[in-house]
């Protein structure tokens, strides 16, 4: 299973999300995508993606200012 | 994988061209496609102008009570009688695009290609083509002609049909 990392740090709403759709798109079932983020939006919105396409959200930690997300392709 | 009989659907009407009114519309249909949910966007009136090759879009303070612009730590209010002091929409729209870019929102250029580049379904209202006598050529490519019955056709099948 391959990892992608993603750097959306000093992009906001709706860019993270749109950023990591175009990604998971190109990623194989299994594959894990790994997001870093300054939108404090970010954390909710990650939730609700995967929630709603199904894609698992395996971590969401938050360490200072920054957001990190781990999700795995569905 | 995405059940296909529980896809989602959603259709906006587009009716405002203004650079704030915008994004709501754009942020939404984008976001709405990265998670898989067919949108249609319909764009009448003053929204037509957004699906112009060439956006030049602008803001007024005019008739919005409610702005405020973020200024060293304070808010500077934007009173309606401002807005006829010539120069000061163009100072505005000027503050809010660099204010936008500052803070890493995306522009409505961006918002409009990752739109057209997720298939979202874009139709211009037919009628205020000709009312306001826009040539379909001025318009980006992918653009759709339709009507009111184009609309209701898709809004009859969407989950969630907004108007902005």
């Amino acid at each position: 299973m391959a990892e992608h990392t993603l750097n959306a740090e000093g992009l906001n709403c709706p860019l993270p999300i749109l950023k990591a759709k175009k990604m998971l798109k190109g990623m194989a079932a299994g594959d894990i995508l790994k997001i870093s983020a300054t939108d404090p939006g970010s954390a909710a919105d990650f939730a609700a993606f995967c929630t709603h396409t199904g894609n698992e959200l395996l971590g969401s930690s938050t360490e200072g200012d920054l957001y990190k997300f781990e999700i795995k392709k569905s | 994988m995405l059940d296909m009989e529980n896809t989602k659907s959603m259709s906006i009407i587009v009716t405002k061209g203004s650079l704030d009114w915008a994004y709501p519309p754009f942020i939404l249909g984008t976001t709405a496609a990265a998670m898989d949910i067919e949108v249609t966007m319909f764009f009448t009136f003053y929204g037509l102008a957004l699906l112009k090759k060439d956006l030049d879009l602008k803001m007024t303070t005019l008739g919005n009570p409610a702005m405020e612009m973020p200024m060293g730590g304070m808010h500077m209010k934007m009173p309606n009688m401002v807005s006829m002091i010539p120069g000061v929409d163009r100072a505005a729209t000027t503050m809010m695009k660099n204010l936008m870019a500052k803070k890493g929102v995306a522009s409505i250029e961006d918002l409009r290609e990752a739109a057209v580049e997720s298939d979202v379904r874009i139709i211009a209202c037919q009628m205020t083509l000709d009312l306001f006598e826009y040539s379909k050529d001025t318009l980006i490519d992918g653009v759709e002609l339709g009507g009111a019955a184009t609309y209701m056709e898709v809004a009859s099948k969407s989950h969630i049909n907004l108007f902005i």
